[in-house]
């Protein structure tokens, strides 16, 4: 048996985490699945499995031994019945042999048995060795069972080493495919992660990668095994009787016939169980998210109809499908057990016959029991390589994806930099027919800020994209006192730069650690004082924990206007030299805000900044402003120069600004 | 789970008792194939009756046509009774939490609540499911098995005394080791998916910072971590089926030594040797399939755990049935007396003693920090949270006299986030309002400022709204919401600092639309900014729980302290 891990993604969405065993994967897919071709099915079945090979070549080694030591115990595990077999004709014999009296021979037993009419008896005793007048010989017996008993004993040793050294197998290899796809994503271009939705590339590498790993344990080891199984049992069967081998042979298609028929047939209503489980888990979100609209709104009568509805209609398509698939292994049950009656009686009549031993016929149906169930095994085995095929292909997709352009070979070196940037004719656009930035030139003196405005969505932060690498020009060039910023290496680039943007990204760790997160060295010391200058200490005394206190996953136990004073002090730790702040419009209450503003205009003072700017008196201060406006930037100046100009700065600064009450003093509207 | 599971299945006993009869069937039929191939051998092969064997076998062969008849009508009715008690619970689950308060939804959580809605059932009906059919066999199987052992042979039976109890051994030392273990890795998967959805949501941070191979690392130790634990419950499993297997086939031996001996004494056929080893066969394999539902349990436990949280939890807020008779004042008049609200299990209210009048046609802002009881005081009005002390009466009503549907049909409501519901923007706009008209949707988008946007899509209100609204931006989100409220026609409006993701110009506007077109009504706007509200009729200044203030916008200035501070803070900032 193996366990399998689960999926787990975050998201409330995903499907429900399944608990899976060898043979029988709960679940998503119904306890039956296994039997089921579940609803995604592999593109390119082949291709996946022969890319997916090359990954196995590490373990080749073990891989061999593995399948040497499998196959020996599965010859020992299929000798057994014939072994035990002929322990029962010893028995047997014995029996007999103690009925005719000593003195007689066999041939003269037979004949009077041929004379009295007994043929059939006669015809069973002349196919045995009989020592007449002696009853069952136990030291035979026990010579032949202790023979067993060695037999079964490597048989199950072997089976462990084999399950041992395939755990490591299947292990390893997913553990160097977690770290092949973790190392991928570092090498991505950020435009892939913006193109790609996120919970689908999350899917990918939390959800098929468990369900590649799932795969990986129960098929490899189940396969081999269920393989060597079938070969070897069918070998002993023929070895018996052929005639019988042939009879047990015949449910192979029968099985597979009846399997694949029903599951053809519960195939569509599995697709609607999984349609209604989408919508009723839809439905359940949305309106337990927006529980207060529904209330107030007074939709919560209708909600309910609609829940029940859904509700009915996935209880009735789930019904289906489970039944429909769940005939399956009855069918399987019953078609075993019409195999096993046509053995017993034709294997008794051939034993009455004398063709066969009574030792063989039992072999015989213990054998045609262990034939059906690996032959089961295979066909769901089959089934969750379909699956794990699937996942696979999304998984390989996302490492086909295009690489980041790598640094040149000989980079340019980024030391000391003062904070002087350029642009020189810069163009770049996202999308090939929608020009975005045109031409654009700016010159940046050390210590200036640059204040970018606009309403949502006139892209600001493309510029933030092109600054710091996220996305390369694709005509002009980026100077950084001089350099090139393509010359340089992308870390150069990015060092030179510190980010404080609205969406404060923090991760599961103490204080201490998220602060550090900018510096690679950094003593306990360093980081108080950037949590001091930033304003951020004095919140973090209040915690329980101080500097220790751990956050949780994107710092959600503290607030929103907490988490910006962190994401403040770790840019101060990382001292840059280009700043680029985004002013947060966000609801974050007065007394932080006023502490967010001191820091950022701390952080600010002597460094070069570009600021996404909401503030009037960011915007006023500023040295330069670029307006920006559906993607492009439509002006450039100063204030002044931009309210003389008259064009749209102007109707913006008028619109937003001056119609405010508090004189001069407004900063926005919240 | 256990009360879980006799509560919902009681309307089922019925068929539980047709379906444990059919398993008897089943596994009676099962046992009796055995004991029929052992007469074969006994008077059939023995004797050379070759009548006899035909006979059996035609027994035998109708016994597994009963056996897989009545398999499936099992697998017919256990999947149906289980995917109903699946239908039920979540039913119940859907409307109990439909009755809750909003403060009691927040105790558990709304994604936890979902989850207990959802897969939580799924996994208790997919216990039932394999419960229904394997739990019932297994014990019947090993019970039913034992027994035909015992009449097939007493003394060789003694055997099972030695094998049943080491499968037990084994399975046992699985349960104590490998469940835990589970566990433990379930964990490291989250870890391990933790570390990259962080990365996938930092990303922009990562690289910023050229961290990419500091994360590498830290996605190193957590893969490392999974890695060595995996390890740790594959091996366990790894002993455990050979183990099994050993024990089993040993067995095998044992029978056929010591069954040797009986045959040999004559005290026993020797057909029965072999359905001896049959029972054995089928003892194991019981066995076995216990343990498989057996590591569904503590999953399906823990959900049903959760559920029953759920199902326990006595809504907060009890229903009136009659109406208090008809509403005497104008329907928008809000009144707070000595309102106290405390969050439960909380050491001290969150809202203690406010006393304060909203009227029609007037436009009130709340105004103070966060933490300071806005968004509590607003939910307080439509009775989403119960004041703890105090009254809040509606149009001159005690909200708890209301029906609280007819206490709704009063607001409109824009909550802080603009949530939008999947379908089209008509049906948002109609979320309130079923029969409204595409003339009074227009309307509403037209103060909203959302006309523009909306008539710019090629299917106007008929286009789709994807979940949560997914597909329009913040601001255009937060219009649509207004535009909900303003469909409704409330007497009263509350918006909870409902126009953060609007630029200025479009704020600005709306703000005038708004004054124009609900004159009647009282409008209650929560507020971070002073800038946004001094034009307001009514302000109430709030700081931790409590109203420090309430009037104009130069009133407040010449006497309340509190908001001469906000007001001195946000110049401050403005001018730093």
């Amino acid at each position: 048996m193996t366990p399998s891990q689960q999926s787990s993604a975050h998201s409330s969405t995903s499907s429900p985490p399944p608990v899976r065993m060898n043979e029988r994967p709960m679940g998503p897919r119904g306890p039956m699945a296994g039997m089921v071709p579940s609803a995604e099915k592999a593109k390119d079945f082949r291709g996946s499995l022969k890319r997916f090979s090359p990954r196995l070549r590490p373990e080749r080694a073990v891989a061999i031994v593995v399948l040497l030591v499998g196959a020996v115990s599965v010859f020992l595990t299929v000798l057994g019945p014939k072994l035990l077999g002929n322990a029962t004709n010893v028995i047997f014999s014995g029996i007999i042999s103690s009925r005719i009296p000593a003195g007689v021979t066999q041939a003269q037993a037979i004949a009077r048995l041929r004379s009295t009419g007994l043929t059939t008896q006669a015809d069973m005793l002349s196919a045995m060795t009989l020592t007449p007048g002696q009853g069952v010989d136990f030291t035979a017996l026990g010579h032949d069972l202790a023979v067993v008993v060695v037999v079964y004993f490597a048989a199950s040793v072997l089976s462990w080493v084999q399950n041992y050294l395939m755990a490591g197998v299947t292990q390893r290899t997913m553990y160097r495919l977690r770290t092949e796809v973790d190392v991928k994503l570092g090498r991505l271009p950020l435009s892939y992660f913006d193109a790609t939705s996120r919970g689908d590339l999350l899917s990918r590498v939390t959800n098929d990668i468990d369900n590649i790993s799932m795969t990986l344990q129960q098929t490899l080891t189940q396969l081999v095994t269920a393989v060597l199984t079938v070969v070897g049992v069918l070998c002993m069967m023929l070895w018996i009787s052929w005639q019988l081998a042939l009879i047990s042979v015949l449910t192979v298609p029968a099985s597979f016939g009846v399997t694949m028929l029903i599951a053809k047939r519960s195939k569509p209503h599995f697709v609607d169980q999984w349609k209604w489980t989408g919508k009723l888990n839809g439905h359940v979100e949305e309106m337990f998210s927006g529980h207060e609209l529904v209330r107030v709104y007074g939709h919560r009568q209708a909600a309910i109809r609609e829940f029940d509805d859904a509700n009915a209609q996935m209880a009735e398509h789930s019904f289906r499908a489970q039944f429909i698939s769940g005939i399956i292994q009855p069918a399987l049950m019953l078609i075993s057990n019409l195999n096993y009656v046509a053995i017993a009686v034709i294997g008794g009549l051939r034993v009455a016959s004398g063709s066969m031993s009574l030792g063989d016929v039992q072999a015989f149906i213990q054998y045609s029991r262990q034939f059906t169930m690996p032959i089961n095994q295979i066909a769901s085995v089959a089934n969750l390589l379909q699956s794990g095929a699937a996942s696979a292909e999304r998984v390989f997709e996302l490492l086909d994806a295009e690489d980041e352009i790598p640094d040149p070979l000989h980079a340019e070196k980024l030391n000391d930099v003062s904070g002087r940037i350029s642009f020189e004719n810069v163009s770049f656009r996202y999308l090939q027919d929608k020009p975005l930035i045109e031409n654009l030139n700016l010159q940046v003196v050390p210590g200036q800020t640059v204040a970018i405005v606009g309403p949502t969505g006139a892209g600001k932060t493309t510029l933030v994209n092109l600054l710091m690498r996220f996305y390369e020009v694709q005509e002009g060039r980026i100077l950084i006192d001089g350099i090139d910023s393509t010359a340089a290496t992308r870390a150069d680039v990015r060092h030179c730069f510190g980010m404080v943007l609205q969406d404060t990204w923090l991760f599961e760790g103490s204080i201490y650690d998220n602060i550090a997160y900018g510096a690679y060295i950094a003593t306990a010391a360093d980081i108080e004082g950037a949590a001091r200058a930033s304003f951020a200490e004095h919140f973090i005394r209040t915690l329980p924990d101080g500097f220790s206190t751990k956050l949780t996953e994107l710092g959600e136990n503290i607030s929103a206007g907490e988490r910006q004073l962190l994401t403040i002090a770790r840019a101060f730790l990382a001292n840059p030299s280009v700043l680029i702040l985004d002013e947060a419009t966000s609801s974050v209450d007065t007394r932080t805000e006023v502490l967010i503003q001191k820091a950022m205009a701390e952080l600010r003072r002597g460094r070069t900044s570009f600021v996404i700017a909401h503030r009037l008196s960011t915007i006023r201060n500023a040295d330069v402003i670029l307006v920006m406006k559906s993607g492009t930037i439509v002006e450039q100046g100063t204030h002044d120069e931009l309210i003389a100009l008259g064009g749209y700065y102007r109707t913006l600064y008028l619109s937003q600004f001056e119609a405010s009450p508090v004189e001069n003093a407004d900063d926005s509207v919240s | 789970m256990t009360s879980l599971l006799i509560q919902y299945l009681k309307p089922h006993k019925w068929v539980l008792v047709l379906i444990s009869f059919l398993l008897l069937v089943q596994v009676v039929s099962n046992l009796y194939l055995p004991n029929l191939n052992a007469d074969i051998i006994n008077q059939g092969v023995i004797t050379g009756d070759i009548g006899y064997i035909l006979k059996s076998g035609a027994i035998m062969l109708g016994i597994s046509l009963i056996l897989g008849i009545s398999a499936i009508t099992a697998v017919y009715f256990s999947a149906r009774t289980s995917m109903r008690l699946g239908r039920d619970i979540r039913a119940d689950v859907f409307r109990r939490v439909q009755s809750l308060s909003l403060a009691q939804m927040h105790e558990i959580g709304v994604p936890s609540l979902i989850t207990r809605n959802t897969n939580d059932v799924q996994q208790i009906q997919q216990l039932v499911m394999t419960g229904l059919t394997m739990m019932i066999l297994a014990p019947i199987t090993a019970v039913g098995a034992i027994l035909m052992a015992v009449r097939e042979d007493a003394q060789l039976s003694l055997l099972l005394v030695v094998i049943v109890p080491m499968m037990l051994l084994v399975i046992g030392w699985m349960v104590v080791k490998a469940i835990p273990l589970f566990q433990v890795m379930q964990i490291k998967i989250d870890r391990v998916n933790q570390v990259l959805r962080e990365n996938l949501t930092g990303i922009r941070v990562v690289r910023a910072f050229n961290r990419t191979h500091s994360e590498e690392a830290r996605f190193d130790i957590a893969n490392d971590d999974l890695t060595d634990t995996s390890l740790k419950v594959n091996r366990i499993f790894a002993l455990i089926l050979p183990v099994l297997l050993l024990i089993m086939n040993l067995s095998s031996v044992a029978v056929l030594w010591f069954g040797g001996h009986l045959v040999a004494a004559g005290s026993m056929p020797i057909g029965n040797l072999t359905a001896f080893l049959a029972y054995i066969a089928q003892i194991l394999f019981s066995v076995m399939m216990a343990v498989m539902t057996l590591m569904m349990v503590p999953r399906a436990a823990a959900s049903s755990d959760r559920i029953n949280q759920v199902l326990n939890t006595a809504p907060s807020i009890t229903e009136v049935d009659h109406s208090a008779g008809p509403v005497g004042e104008s329907a928008g008049r809000v009144e707070l007396r000595s309102v106290q609200y405390q969050y439960p299990g909380a050491l001290d209210p969150v809202l203690h003693t406010i006393s304060v009048t909203f009227e029609p046609g007037t436009t009130n802002a709340i105004i103070g920090g966060t933490g300071s009881g806005k968004t509590t005081l607003i939910n307080l009005l439509p009775r989403l949270l119960e004041a703890t002390a105090g009254q809040v009466l509606i149009a001159g009503q005690d909200v708890r006299q209301m029906p609280q549907e007819e206490l709704w049909a009063h607001f409109g409501l824009v909550p802080q986030k603009a949530f939008l519901f999947s379908g089209t923007i008509a049906s948002n706009l109609r979320f309130g309002r079923p029969e409204a008209t595409e003339s009074q949707m227009w309307r509403a988008l037209e103060i909203a400022q959302a006309a523009d946007f909306v008539r710019a899509l090629p299917e106007g209100l008929a286009s789709t709204v994807d979940q949560g609204g997914a597909n329009f931006s913040g601001g255009q989100r937060q219009r649509l919401a207004i535009a909900r409220a303003l469909v409704r026609e409330p007497a009263i409006y509350i918006f909870d600092d409902s126009f953060s993701a609007l630029d200025y110009a479009t704020d600005s506007r709306l703000r005038a639309a708004l004054r124009q077109h609900v004159a009647d009504a009282t409008v209650i706007i929560v507020a971070q900014r002073i800038s946004s509200i001094t034009n307001a009729d009514q302000i109430v200044v709030m700081d931790f729980g409590a109203v420090v203030g309430v009037g104009t916008h130069e009133a407040l200035l010449a006497d309340c302290q509190t908001y001469r501070e906000i007001a001195d803070s946000q110049a401050e900032v403005a001018a730093s």
